[in-house]
């Protein structure tokens, strides 16, 4: 319900399915916070939603300027979605900068909400249009778009205008405003920004007169909506039938946080996380260091290398040790790794991939790490290799992620994304009972008459005896070089490095005996599988209905695990025709399908920066299909 | 409890050091301190990162790491933030711990992690046959340094001391009660204890030590530190530290009143990076323990009581954590 001091509006609201709206300003304008919140009200609405936050890898780059827009893009329905959405429906500029580097995203018809009093000379300037043109003025764009000029800095100044407040304190509330006013037009709730706003400020903050000063801007934009009639109608769009239960709003870092944290309990053992600050992982560590009620230890490290070298030194010692990183940091990681292989030792890094290579597109999803995953290390030494699907699937790739390093002593690395670890959707509580425990045994007596062989391997898993320091009379030393089988001990014999080699990698193996077969979706009669793996399940979903619709059916289905593969894959690729790869890079898994199985698969690659786009998925596919590229 | 001997510390692997190398009388001299030093030998763990060196947690009946290069010291972090009770020894070279792993070094001091760091310093890289290490003098003419080497070389006791090392010892590799004895303190300290030991490299720099570790040439270039006693060596001696408006100089006992003799102080950091800085052949070479802060807190430490402290705030609710602040029913 509206806030109860606005007046009713007197035209109801038309009834709309799905919406995208985007928030986009300066990166000082407090954009992530309106879409943050304005998720958070649509989420209690009952709407399903995803979201997609878009920000500069500069953190305040020059005001007004075209490089330092920040963006927040919020996707919600009545039905159920996976994506942020390809277009939005309306698009709130705070700025000409935000205006220039966004319209094109509008959908043909949309709405665009601008703060008219940026567009003067200097603004426009700043933002590279010619000082005397007006965009909002240019009657093309007013054709496609229905742009809407708000004098939003103006009445922010005027109405908020009082005697406690500066000017600065005054405009910084102009993002609340906005918000208000997108709250009215799609027929939000105040209440729970309100709530918000009072809990941020006033309580934790102790300044209950910012929070009264950004409830006066919301409430003034709800109001504005309702008098000036500058937009016309209003919309709402209805709860989504998503499956009953209790839902809360996540995001893959989150996740990624709060599966660990969960794997760590369902271990029964502390947690070392060791990791040192990069984009866009960081976010990581910073919730990882709130767990430490849990058994977390959170370590960070003076680089990279020492984390992963951390984290394996707390492996050795019994903890769970964990590192978090980007694409960069995975590369310097590489050596330690390979001693973690060699060690046999459980490990877990988290590689929140973004664009490369070298820095690269620090703050922009891509798909380009899963050879270096794969592959990153000198000699042969494989790993496990997951990939989270979305925000809330960080959650259980996580839990995975230590279950098989603890159950088979090796590393495994988790692949998740900028674009998931930064969005967010509805995720409905899981059962923590329903959660099988993590066993994990530390062995206390020798394993072969009176002595004991730190390398005797378990038949099933493949792995060794995690004998930890501080248990009496199983002294052992584990070191890079190479190991004789069994004892462990150093051994150059080329028969035996053979033979351990093999070892190493049938354990990876080994793994496959827990991974469940591949749920092949959509048509399953169809000639044509569409293959994917990570923070692209969601498009190609929505692409694969959209086939579907289309009189084009076809069969889809995803890869959590990528080393190894599960079991069936070569037998499930073999009952298609046609195996089409989307992936935001040019083609690093349709490169292992292919050297595995030999399966022509046919790539659809995209690398701008972004996840996939519904739209040129769909594009992608049928041109896949129809044998063009 | 039997008490346990040297050879409870010795492996069934052959150790593989050239004969006449150093590091033996090291090896010799750790397996017989540890015996007296106490502890249970499943609570020790020696780790290394790679060199001649770094071979050492080979031959300890303990457990042990042989890492990679460089990262020994994040290894025993992580070692230490896992189970604070474990008993962490580190051996290693001047060119793991000093070039590719001087990062590291500086870190775990700073951080002042309670290991022990006995660092094998020959002045030389061993393992890879005979190239200058950052240790080594300039001028050195080595494989990779045919005309000399033009690096200014790394004092390690200096670094330790500018890393906020909170114990900082020097030792001959052949002195073993001198380094038993060190070995004990720094065992008793609480925090990172750094401890350079002049190992000799005899087949690629064989003699880099021998001004100071000869019988012949030790009491004119060494100076033996004792917490309150005055600086004084030489053959008879007669040789004396003094400070001068330059710092510390080196004068004859006979010229020079008591009472201007300096008297080491192991608490006084800024005395201990005058000793740290001193160089062969204007000064002896120092040995002994330079300086030890018994108040800085250690790393684990701190990391265990924020632990603590956390468990005491809330209560560990993982349903709560995974609900988190905000919820809302579907039906
Ligand atoms: S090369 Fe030098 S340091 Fe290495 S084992 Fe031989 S003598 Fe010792």
């Amino acid at each position: 319900m509206p806030d109860s001091t606005t007046t009713p509006t007197n035209q109801p609201p038309i009834a709309v399915d799905d919406v995208a709206v985007r928030f986009a300003g300066d990166s000082g304008d407090g954009m992530q916070l309106a879409g943050g919140q304005f998720t958070a009200t649509t989420a209690l609405v009952g709407n399903d939603f995803a979201t997609f936050p878009d920000y500069p890898a500069e953190i305040r780059a020059p005001r007004g300027t075209t490089f330092g827009v920040s963006g927040f893009q919020v996707h919600f329905s009545s039905n159920t979605i996976h994506t942020p959405g390809d277009v939005v429906d309306v698009l709130v500029a705070m700025n000409p900068a935000a205006f220039k580097t966004n319209i094109a995203d509008v959908r043909p018809g949309g709405i665009v909400l601008a703060d008219e009093d940026e567009f003067g000379k200097v603004g426009l300037k700043k933002a590279g249009y010619e000082p005397d043109v007006n965009p909002l003025d240019d009657e093309d764009l007013q054709r496609r778009y229905r742009i809407v000029p708000v004098p939003l800095s103006r009445i922010v100044r005027e109405e908020l205008a009082d005697d406690d407040h500066g000017a600065k304190e005054v405009m910084r509330c102009r993002n609340i405003f906005a918000l208000g006013l997108v709250c009215w037009l799609y027929d939000r709730p105040l209440e729970p920004t309100i709530d918000h706003l009072n809990e941020t400020f006033g309580v934790k903050k102790g300044r209950q007169d910012i929070a009264d000063l950004n409830i006066r801007a919301l409430r003034a934009g709800w109001n504005f909506g309702e008098t000036a009639e500058l937009v016309g109608e209003r919309y709402t769009v209805a709860p989504a039938d998503l499956k009953p239960g209790t839902y809360r709003r996540i995001s893959g870092n989150e996740a990624m946080v709060l599966g660990l944290t969960a794997a760590a309990r369902k271990a029964n053992k502390p947690m070392v996380y060791a990791s040192y600050p990069i984009t866009p992982a960081s976010d990581v560590l910073h919730g990882m260091s709130g767990m430490k009620r849990f058994d977390v230890t959170t370590f960070q490290a003076e680089d990279e290398i020492a984390a992963v070298c951390a984290a394996i030194g707390a492996s050795f010692a019994g903890s769970i040790g964990v590192t978090g990183t980007s694409g960069p940091g995975l590369a310097l990681k590489g050596e330690a790794m390979g001693l973690a292989v060699m060690l046999e030792l459980p490990l877990v890094i988290l590689d929140v991939q973004r664009g490369g290579p070298a820095t690269g597109m620090p703050t922009k999803p891509e798909q380009a790490d899963l050879l270096q995953a794969m592959f990153g290390r000198s000699g042969e030494a494989p790993v496990i290799v997951l990939a989270a699907a979305s925000p809330s699937d960080c959650f259980d790739t996580a839990i995975e992620a230590v279950r098989l390093a603890t159950r088979h002593m090796c590393p495994v690395i988790v692949l998740s994304d900028a674009a998931i670890a930064n969005g967010a959707e509805p995720w409905k509580l899981p059962d923590l009972e329903a959660i099988e425990p993590i066993e994990i045994t530390h062995p206390t007596e020798p394993n072969d008459g009176e002595v004991f062989h730190p390398y005797m391997r378990d038949e099933h898993t493949g792995g060794r005896p995690w004998a930890i320091p501080g248990t009496p009379g199983l002294e052992h030393r584990v070191g890079g070089l190479e190991k004789e089988a069994v004892t462990g001990n150093v051994c150059y014999d080329g028969e035996n490095h053979e033979a351990m080699v093999h070892a190493r990698q049938a354990k990876i193996m080994a793994a496959q005996a827990v991974i469940p077969p591949i749920e092949v979706g959509g048509d399953t009669t169809s000639d044509t599988l569409i293959l994917g793996w990570g923070g692209s399940r969601g498009a190609i979903l929505e692409a694969a209905d959209q086939l579907s619709a289309a009189g084009t059916p076809v069969a889809h289905a995803h890869l959590r695990h990528l080393n190894p593969f599960p079991a069936d894959l070569g037998d499930v690729l073999a009952r298609f025709d046609r195996v089409i790869v989307p992936e935001t890079n040019s083609g690093q898994l349709r490169f292992l399908l292919r050297a595995t199985y030999l399966c022509d698969a046919i790539g659809v690659n995209v690398m701008r920066g972004r996840s996939f786009q519904v739209q040129e998925l769909v594009e992608g596919i049928t041109r896949a299909m129809e044998g063009k590229s | 409890m039997t008490t346990l001997k040297a050879k409870d510390y010795t492996t069934d692997q052959d150790v593989r050091w050239c004969p006449g190398c150093g590091d033996y009388a090291v090896l010799a001299a750790v397996r017989k301190a540890l015996p007296v030093i106490g502890g249970a030998k499943e609570n020790q763990v020696f780790v290394s990162g790679i060199g001649c060196a770094a071979r050492f947690p080979y031959y300890m009946e303990t457990y042990g790491m042989h890492s990679i290069h460089g990262r020994a010291p994040a290894f025993a972090t992580g070692i230490k933030l896992a189970n604070p009770q474990l008993d962490v020894w580190l051996v290693s070279g001047d060119g793991d711990l000093l070039s590719i792993g001087g990062n590291h070094t500086m870190h775990a001091m700073r951080r002042n992690v309670g290991i022990r760091i006995l660092l094998l310093n020959n002045r030389i890289y061993g393992l890879t046959k005979g190239q200058y290490s950052p240790t080594s003098e300039v001028g050195k003419i080595t494989k990779s340094t045919p005309m000399g080497s033009i690096d200014e070389p790394v004092m390690p006791l200096a670094l330790a001391l500018a890393a906020e090392c909170s114990f900082v010892a020097r030792c001959l590799d052949i002195d073993a009660k001198p380094l038993g004895a060190i070995m004990e303190r720094a065992a008793g300290h609480a925090g990172t204890a750094f401890v350079e030991v002049l190992q000799d490299c005899n087949i690629f720099n064989h003699q880099a030590w021998f001004h100071a570790s000869q019988k012949d040439t030790r009491p004119a270039n060494t100076l033996q530190l004792v917490h309150g006693d005055p600086m004084i060596f030489g053959v008879d001696s007669e040789r004396c530290i003094i400070r001068s408006q330059d710092g510390l100089g080196v004068a004859n006992v006979a010229d020079v009143d008591a009472a201007d003799i300096v008297v080491h102080d192991e608490t006084n950091r800024t005395q201990a990076f005058e000793l740290a800085t001193m160089r062969y052949p204007d000064f002896p070479e120092p040995l002994g323990v330079l300086y030890v802060n018994a108040d800085r807190p250690m790393y684990e430490a701190a990391c265990e009581d924020q632990v603590a402290r956390a468990k005491a705030d809330r209560p560990a609710d993982l349903q709560a954590l995974v609900h988190g602040p905000e919820t809302w029913q579907v039906t």
